[in-house]
């Protein structure tokens, strides 16, 4: 649920903008557990040291499914795919993009960017095949 | 010397579409019967704790607490229990500490939820917002998205196909076709579940629970006060347990497994001084079919990979070694989200009792378990329940 255009949320917009920007991050922990923000502490360890660190140039596909049934936001965005992906230390779930799900496969290298929903024109974080 | 706690009495409303009737109408009729049934007049009842989750959106209802306690004819303290699909078992958990504690004799738990008066859409997004709603729903991920992914990952891991996970909703299906109280009282194939509509990869219609309407009640009382009043209260809430797990799936240590919900069960266990191999029968949330899997593989029956052929291999079904979901499980019984753990409670109590249609199937049973899992279980609540011989 969005609350409008303007309105941003911290360490979510922050993340997106970074991507963006061509510099994605992520938050790691003194003992390499990797995070996405906002986090003030690592809640497998407690530690409360979190350093941004930079998002490896791609990650791996972990999980996939195409989805036929969508939520009323994402109404003219289906069908599509969401996946986890991991970058090193930390995942990220995102939407597909410029990829077959017939052609998919579990441990398939992708970049992460953003892109805009058809159904609103909201931002999203997507991932396109390497 | 700690309180033990009596499930004096339960109820619960057909589970299916009643899109009309709100939730504080069903919830009424629920606590009524379980009244009814535990034989307690309403003006002993010390605390209510009811479940509900989605009641602000699907009827733009906050505040449930003391409008259940209405509905119901108590005037106590009362308080509205979310947890997601965990609701109405974190209620009676939170029942069962009140009365362990000595803070309360009778307490009245349970859960309603009214999601049909909503579209599919809409019930779908109602739902989502208990994933993570930053890093999860703005992806477009949707509950069957979700345990989709689990079982993508479940097959990648151990292996498994759609017609391994086809057998447990036909199973279910099956349990529930005498089941006057539930949803589809309807056999079904293997063939129907795989050529069902797809809803989301590798789940077809048929390996999703319901949107349901519906209610659950029940009347938990100490030991004491059961004697003090001569109740036929034969069960016995032995076990409590609860957890919780990384908030977004993506962020657990592993996507097919659920260690709330082990967690849970350790803490259930100990607390009963049992272990998995005293359990005769138990009802497990299986929201989607891959649920199923997950549950008994977390609650210590299989080795992870290993639950999947279970139902296929005739295991847990009525006639198996270990019944799973006698009463039809969320799949054909239904699953209004805030009533299912006291719906649990309620088919086990009377399966334990001898006044279920199915009780046949467990006749010399005593000890039974109840999963209830919220989210992708990010949290798990798992109770024990025995009954006397």
């Amino acid at each position: 649920m969005s609350n409008g255009d303007e309105q941003r949320d911290s360490g979510y917009d922050d993340f997106l903008d970074a991507i963006e920007d061509g510099e994605p991050y992520y938050l790691e922990s003194p003992s390499g557990n990797g995070w996405l923000p906002p986090r003030i502490v690592d809640p497998r360890t407690g530690e409360r040291d979190l350093e941004e660190a930079d998002l490896p140039e791609t990650g791996e596909v972990v999980a996939y499914t195409t989805h036929y049934v969508a939520p009323p936001d994402f109404a003219d965005d289906a069908p599509y795919v969401v996946a986890i992906v991991e970058f090193g230390p930390v995942r990220v779930t995102g939407q597909l993009r410029d990829t077959d799900p017939d052609d998919m496969e579990i441990g398939q290298e992708v970049e992460i960017g953003v892109d805009r929903k058809e159904s609103d024109d909201e931002r999203l974080v997507v991932f396109y095949p390497v | 010397m700690v309180n033990s706690v009596r499930v004096a009495g339960v109820g619960m409303t057909p589970f299916g579409k009643s899109p009309e009737r709100t939730a504080r109408e069903m919830f009424a009729d629920a606590a009524d019967e379980a009244f009814e049934d535990a034989d307690v007049p309403r003006e002993v009842v010390d605390e209510v704790f009811y479940g509900n989750f989605m009641g602000t959106f699907a009827e733009r209802q906050g505040h449930q607490g003391p409008m259940a306690a209405e509905a119901a004819g108590v005037i106590a303290p009362s308080t509205r229990v979310e947890s997601a699909c965990a609701s109405a078992a974190t209620a009676i958990r939170s029942g069962v500490n009140q009365i362990r504690g000595g803070q309360s004799d009778v307490v009245l738990i349970g859960g309603a939820e009214r999601m049909t008066n909503l579209s599919t859409p809409e019930g779908t997004e109602a739902l989502a917002a208990a994933a993570d709603a930053l890093w999860e729903v703005r992806s477009g991920i949707t509950f069957p998205g979700a345990y989709s992914l689990m079982a993508n990952r479940y097959f990648e891991e151990f292996g498994g196909t759609r017609e391994d996970l086809a057998h447990i909703a036909v199973k279910n299906h099956e349990h529930a076709v005498d089941n006057d109280l539930a949803q589809f009282q309807m056999s079904i194939d293997v063939e129907d579940v795989l050529e069902a509509t797809m809803v989301c990869s590798p789940f077809g219609l048929f390996d999703c629970s319901p949107m349901s309407d519906g209610a659950s009640a029940a009347v938990l009382v100490s030991d004491e006060f059961a004697e003090e009043h001569d109740l036929d209260a034969p069960v016995e809430i032995t076990g409590s347990g609860q957890h919780s797990d990384h908030f977004a799936l993506a962020d657990r240590a592993s996507i097919p497994e659920t260690p709330a919900a082990e967690r849970a069960a350790k803490m259930a266990y100990e607390d009963a001084g049992i272990g998995p191999e005293d359990v005769d029968f138990l009802e497990v949330h299986d929201c989607f079919t891959i649920a199923e899997v997950l549950a008994l593989e977390a609650l210590g029956f299989y080795e992870p990979g290993e639950a999947i052929t279970a139902a296929r291999d005739g295991e847990t079904w009525k006639d198996g070694k270990l019944p799973v979901n006698l009463s039809g499980g969320l799949k054909a019984k239904g699953h209004p989200v805030g009533a299912t753990g006291g719906a649990q409670l309620s088919e086990l109590t009377k399966l334990l009792r001898g006044d279920h249609v199915n009780s046949d199937a467990v006749e010399d049973a005593e000890v039974a378990l109840a999963h209830n899992a919220g989210g992708t279980v990010a949290s798990c609540v798992v109770h024990v329940l025995e009954v006397d011989e």
